[in-house]
This record gives C-alpha cells, structure tokens and sequence, in this order.
C-alpha cells in the first residue's frame, strides 16, 4: 500500500448471471482527498461501490485499508461500518417510520440500552452544525426528500470515518443544499477523510473533485488528476471514443432530410414530468427522424417518457397536428397515433408468457377495445404478416415470445406498434443487446418509414447510430435539454463538446 | 393584550404539539377511543354486568391467553411477518402440557419447562427457516400450523380435564382486586378477583411495550418492518432481528398455551382453533400494519379487549349465536383498515 492511500481496491470482479459487472477494477483512495468516480449508468459505479460497503460480496480482488496490515474482509454493510466506511446512497436509505435522530444512530455501537435524551441532544447538536431543518424527534416520513437526503448525510458524517462515500447525494438537493454539503466535504477534506463522490453533474465534479476515476462496462478507463482531464475528454472517456475517431463523417447517403415546409406532426411546449426532466421544447415534422443524445440518465427517456404520457406530465401543452390534447396516459397518447417502443423491452415491453401473436396484436388489441377481440384466425392472419415483414424468426406464431432472442423479441413489440399505424413512432433504444445485423435492418426500416411520411423520434446509446438515422439531434444534459444539433453540423465531436457543454477545448 | 399574546402562544403550542402526532400515534388513538365509547356505550345502555369492574376483569381472564399471543403477532408483524401457527402451538401446550401432569405424572414447574420448550423449539425452527433462508412466513407457519394440529391429536386423541391437584390450585388461585367489588343482590360484598394468567398477561404487555419503545431490538424491529434494505444498508443484522422477532412470537405462544391450558384447566386438539387469527385481527384493530413498521403492544392490547366487547356486547343483547359476533367483527375489522387506509393514503398526498 502507498504511504498516503487510505483506501486501495485491487483486480475487484463481481459477476451477475450472465453479466460481468465489474472486471479487475482498482481503485485507489488518498487521505484527504475527494475522488470522482465517474462512467454512465450500468458502467459499475454502484456496484464498486455496493462490493465496497459489503451490500455485494465481491467474486475476486482485495481490499485495502490504513491501519489493516492484511486485506480487509467486508461481507456486510455492519461490517464496513465498523471499519470506518460510511456511505451515502443514491437512494435514500433510511427508515420512513423511526425519528430523525433513530434514523442517525441505529445500527451503531453495542449493547441493548440506548440513552434515549443524549442521542436527541446529540442529534439535535448535528442537525443544527448543519443547518438541517428537521428536529431530532421528527418522524423520518414527515421530512421533505431533501432533508431526509441532509439526515442520511448528517449521519454519515457523524460515523468516525476514514472513508466517506457520497453515491450521488445531490440528486434531490437544491443548489443552496449542494453547496452546504461541498462545504462540508471540504471540511472533511480537510480532516484527512478520503472522499468517493459518484455523480452525473460534471459541473460538480469540475467544483470540487481532485481526481477522477472513469469506469466503462464494468472496466477500470483511468485515473486522472482533475486539472489533467477536460471536459470533452472526460466525456470521451465516459463513452469509449477517443477524440481522434470523432471526427468520423457521417454516412450521408442514409440519412433522410425531412422537407422544412411540412407541418409539425407533435408539438410539446414547456413539458415537465415528475420524474424530473426540467421543462423542454419539442417538435417533429412529417417524415423526420430526429433523436436524443446524451449520456445515460441525462433524461432522454424521460422525455419521450413524458411525451406518451408514460410518467406523469406535471405541467406543458402538447400539440397533435396543431391541435391542442391532453395526454395524461399511454392511451391517450395511443389515441393520438404516438407510438412508444420501451427502452427495457424485459421490464415495459414483452409479455413474457404469452405468444408472439397475442404480444403483436396486444396495443391494437387495446385501441379497438376488448369487448372486440380478434379471432384467432384474424389474429394469426396478421401475426403473419408482421413476421414475413420484419423477418421475425420464431417457431411459429403460438410460440411464448420469452423464448425468442432479444433481437427478435424487438421486433416483435416493433411489429405491435406498428400494427397501430402510427403518425408518430418513438423508438427508446431499439437497438439494445441485438446483434449488428438486426440493428442495421432496424435502421433501414426506419428510414423507410420516415420516407413513407411517419416522424419517428429515434434514441440509442450509440452516436454514430444516430447520426446514420437521425436528421436532427437534441442534446440533453442533467435532465435538461442544453442544444440542438441539424443537418450539417452533426459530427461526433459536435455532440460530444455540446453534451459536456462548459470549456470545450 | 395580555390575554392575546397568552391565547396565541397557547394556540402555537396547539399546533407545535399536533404536528407531533404521527400517524402510529393516531391509529392508537382512535383504537382507544372507539374502544372506550363502545364499553362506556355498554355501560349506559345495557348497564347490568358492564357496571361492575369484575366484567372487565373476566373479559381479562378470558382473554389473557389471547393477549399474549396477539403480543407476539404484532412482534412478527411489525418486522413485516406473519405467524399463523401460533393457535396450533397454544392446542399443542395445552394437551402435551395435561398429558404430562395426569399421565407422566410430572410436576408444575416441569410442565411449565414443557410449555417453553415447545415455543422455543417451534420459534427456532421457524425463524430459522423464515429468516436465514427466506422463505415467506406465511407458508412457514402455515405448515407449522398443520404440524401442531396433528401433533396434538398424536400425543393425545380425547380431550380431557386435568385432576393434577397442585395444577388444579394453581388454576384456582384468585387474586382480590381491592377496592373494585360490588354488592349482590342478597347484599353481600363480593371481591372482585383476577387469576394468574392476567398477571402474566400484564408483564408480558408492559415488558414488550418497554422493549419496544426504547430498547435497540425494538427499533431495530421497527427498522426492518419499515425498510429491510434501508435496515441492512444501516448496519442492522436484518435477519439477527426476524429471527429473534419469530422466536419471540412462538415462545409467547408457548407462554400463552400454558396460561390458556390454566384458564381451561383441560387437553383438547379443537383448542384455541381460530386463535391466531383474532390475535391477527386485534393487532390490526390495534393499528399494527400488515405491511409492518408501524404498530403498538398497547394498541394490541387494546385491540383485544375491543374484540372482546364486542362479542360480550353481542351475547348480552341477545344474539347469541355465533355468526353474530363473526359479522360484528367482520364490521370493525373494516372500519379499522379504512381508517389505516386513509391516513396513510392521506400522506401522501
């Protein structure tokens, strides 16, 4: 071990069934220090970090600390609490139904008894050092998502630890709230306590951070010290490309350029949805494909989320060929011919147990209503045809559609939507976890769609996915729309110096 | 002036104080008070036996078997369990407990040991099974169940009364209440009593109560009733803390079928049949949750007693068969979960 790490992860690997989550990561902790851990979602940020506080056992590797002469075992969150590591979740992990000041020392220190009046001075003393609005005998409940947010900080905090872990804290605090707590971090600093701080706003990491760590698909990218690591290079770590293929000319002769005099098949003014995107504009013309970028969790789906009335609209118009409609669930929007392809096809799509000819007829099924249903004849009549039509390879239409692979399964909720002849098609990943193959004849069809007049709104991880399909990119950031990007000005290197956005060098 | 800025600071206190209510504390609330409306209620309306303390003492007596192992269910249930085998333990206590004072001819104290052993080893086994390889608790104690039926009718298939004579004094030992007798019609004075089981049943109310509220086990239970993950990732030994709160259930089971077994004096395979679920039903009257976290041993108690009322309410009126209570219940148990229902939805909003 270095002389000054508090904190040395080494050649860590956590398997998942059928998914390596981690694989030989190091990870390397000083005293006083404030660690970014960056990467997209699904990089293996959290689970680093759950095999760290011993949520996750880890499959292989060590685990260092300072004042252990011999790898440290940690096969429960108990266990890395006694060691000194205290954390902070992305999700709030407190108890709802104890009191504030429960909430801060449960699960800490020996013995049955508790001094009931110290631990409320006590906590009392914290909430206030920190400016917390929550008294120490408050029910948890009854505190706002923020304060319960400080809470699960205060406690932290209060643990005499050597290694504070803040997995993305702020996504529920204010700006005022966020700069309470870097105040704070900075103090710790100061004391010598290593911090590993995991977020997806760069500007906090540029604000406070000393080092960077970048992980991809469960991989260790780098180490890097702050000042050493722009932006844009940054990002380009976080997506796997480095700046020199970024430059890459899109392919031209795919691309469909929607006709600017047509009209705005939707129209969205000032949309907002409580899973909290901040209010965006948007728009798409008859025939146009146009897409979202940014990284994972900027809020790309939430947006299209919002449009099909999938999460809950809290405020904003939305326009259907310059009419004004209300869309307050998916049927409505269904209503409106907005079709939704899911980005979990596992979670929001398939139908495991039932037939691919029930999970093909399933939203027509819904918009006729069902007190009509298709016969089976019917039903299997167009089943069919969708399947000579998209090429669907399965045994036959009685076949569970759980038992197909995951690019025929695609299709399938494809060939459902577009089975409802839809005006507008939004595609939230289509092309995830399928083979090259099937993802170039997805791109095709949606070329072809848009050129037989459907506007379809076209998101997927990989940029150069989109600029081969997509006439027109909204870039995300943080949950809020930052730019947009059309026609010639689409380059990789466009997208990725708008989507870090600040100093672009 | 004066007495404005008094009235003001007073009415601030008023709302200082009912922000302190939660929700826990509320449902407890109105348990007691519908509770004591319907005995008061009783008192004024059917007067005879409801005046005299002694009534609510023999509802007591009645009903110290089912106290305790409504204790227990709220226990499981507030670590977010079930345990529906805690009727077949308190039948199987009672029947290995006569067999081995009339047959074996054993003592008291050893019978007594006997009660234990049963609930300790039911509640080792299922907890066991419930907490360290997570299978549901209901399918658990519902086999468990099924296993105490059976093996009451194996130890002993007749039920029969118990003739022990040190048993039979222990089972007649009255303790005076005094000052709270009444005069009979012939006019004289007579005591009014309570027997062991209600003693028992007091501690174990109180010394549960206690634990609860202020012990670290209690707010552990109440932890991982209201979050299990949020209570490991807080360094709880969340399956320490299930176990211990199914152990504690079927050895209150234990405790209750020897208490249950001195009230009834007799070994029968149809005892205490249907007991856990009024031991389910009080908790939730008493403003335990099913989905667990919230809950209150008072609650239960008070819980008990009201299902009790009701039954005694419906017999002195005159509808004495059976379905009548089973309908009145069916009738509160409603009332109880739409009340939970709108003040926790409430909440939300």
């Amino acid at each position: 071990m270095k002389e000054k790490s508090v904190l040395e992860m080494r050649g860590i690997c956590k398997y998942f069934p059928g998914v390596r989550a981690l694989q030989n990561v190091d990870f390397t902790l000083c005293e006083g220090e404030i660690h970014a851990l960056m990467g997209e979602n699904g990089a293996g940020k959290s689970t680093l970090i759950k095999v760290l506080t011993g949520v996750y056992e880890k499959d292989e590797g060590q685990i260092f600390l300072k004042g252990l002469d011999k790898p440290a075992a940690i096969h429960s969150p108990q266990d890395a609490q006694n060691l000194g590591i205290s954390t902070v979740y992305q999700e709030i992990t407190l108890c709802p139904n104890l009191t504030v000041a429960e909430n801060m020392y449960i699960g800490r220190g020996k013995g049955i008894g508790t001094n009931w009046k110290k631990m409320n001075r006590d906590a009392a003393k914290i909430l206030k050092s920190l400016d917390i609005p929550a008294e120490a005998t408050q029910q948890l409940s009854s505190c706002s998502i923020a304060v319960q947010q400080m809470v699960a900080i205060a406690r932290a905090v209060d643990m005499e630890c050597k290694v504070l872990i803040l997995d993305e804290p702020t996504s529920s605090l204010d700006d005022n709230e966020v700069e309470k707590l870097f105040g704070l971090m900075r103090d710790l600093k100061a004391k010598g306590v290593g911090i590993i701080f995991v977020t997806h706003f760069l500007d906090q990491v540029y604000a406070v951070c000393d080092k960077i760590t970048v992980l991809r698909d469960g991989q260790l990218v780098g180490e890097y010290e702050i000042e050493k690591l722009p932006r844009v290079q940054l990002v380009a770590k976080m997506l796997g490309k480095e700046l020199d293929d970024m430059s890459e000319i899109r392919d031209e002769s795919l691309a469909y350029h929607a006709a600017d005099e047509s009209e705005n098949v939707i129209e969205a003014e000032g949309l907002q949805s409580d899973a909290g995107i901040k209010p965006f504009n948007f728009h798409i013309k008859k025939g146009e494909v146009n897409g979202f970028a940014g990284l994972l969790g900027s809020g790309r789906s939430e947006c299209v989320r919002a449009i099909f009335g999938a999460d809950h609209v809290t405020a904003g118009t939305v326009k259907v060929k310059g009419k004004k409609v209300k869309i307050s669930k998916p049927i409505d929007a269904m209503k409106q011919g907005i079709a939704y392809l899911p980005e979990d096809r596992k979670v929001d799509g398939i139908v495991g147990d039932l037939s691919v000819r029930d999970n093909i007829i399933l939203a027509q099924q819904v918009l006729r209503g069902f007190f009509r249903p298709y016969s089976k004849a019917e039903a299997n009549k167009i089943a069919e045809e969708y399947i000579k039509l998209l090429d669907i390879k399965t045994a036959s239409t009685d076949t569970p559609i759980k038992s197909l692979s995951g690019g025929n399964q695609q299709k399938v909720i494809l060939a459902r939507w577009l089975l409802t002849h839809p005006d507008y098609l939004i595609l939230d990943e289509p092309t995830r976890g399928i083979d090259v193959g099937t993802k170039v004849e997805i791109q095709k069809l949606v070329l072809k769609l848009a050129s037989e007049g459907m506007s379809v709104t076209f998101i997927s991880s990989e940029t150069d996915e989109m600029l081969r399909t997509c006439s027109r990119l909204i870039i995300m950031r943080d949950r809020k729309v930052v730019g947009e990007i059309s026609g010639n000005e689409l380059s990789q290197s466009s997208i990725m110096s708008t989507i870090a956005g600040g100093d672009t060098e | 002036m004066a007495l404005s800025t008094k009235k003001s600071a007073a009415a601030g206190q008023v709302q200082k104080k009912r922000k302190k209510i939660t929700d826990a504390n509320l449902l407890l609330i109105i348990t007691i008070a519908i509770f004591l409306i319907m005995y008061i209620g009783a008192m004024i309306f059917l007067g005879g036996g409801f005046l005299n303390a002694q009534n609510l003492f023999n509802i007591l007596m009645q009903q110290s078997a089912l106290i305790i192992t409504a204790c227990g269910m709220s226990l499981v249930m507030i670590t977010g369990g079930i345990d529906i085998s805690v009727g077949g333990v308190v039948a199987l206590v009672c029947m290995s407990c006569a067999v081995s004072l009339d047959y074996m001819h054993w003592n008291v104290p050893m019978s007594i040991l006997l009660a234990l052993g049963i609930g300790l080893a039911y509640g080792i086994v299922q907890g066991f099974l419930v907490a360290y390889l997570e299978i549901q608790p209901f399918i658990i104690s519902l086999a468990g169940m099924f296993f105490a039926r059976g093996m009451t009718t194996i130890v002993h298939t007749e039920p029969f009364n118990v003739e022990n004579e040190a048993f039979t004094a222990l089972k007649n030992t009255r303790i005076i209440v005094p000052g709270m007798g009444n005069v009979n019609r012939l006019g004289n004075y007579i005591d009014a009593y309570i027997n062991i089981g209600v003693i028992v049943a007091l501690i174990v109310v109180v010394g549960l109560f206690v634990m609860l509220r202020w012990t670290k086990l209690g707010r552990s239970f109440y932890a991982v009733g209201g979050n299990r993950q949020s209570a490991l990732m807080l360094g709880i030994n969340v399956r320490r803390t299930r176990f211990i709160a199914h152990l504690m259930c079927s050895v209150l089971a234990g405790i209750a079928g020897y208490v249950y077994f001195l009230y009834v004096g007799s070994g029968s395979a149809s005892h205490a049949s249907g007991m856990e679920m009024d031991a389910i039903a009080s908790s939730i009257i008493g403003g335990t949750l099913l989905t667990g976290g919230v809950g209150n041993i008072i609650g239960t108690f008070v819980g008990v007693l009201s299902l009790s009322t009701i039954q005694n309410i419906v017999s002195s009126v005159g509808l004495d068969e059976a379905w009548w209570t089973g309908i009145t219940v069916a009738a509160m148990l409603c009332l109880f979960l739409v009340i939970q229902s709108v003040i926790t939805s409430r909440k939300r909003d």
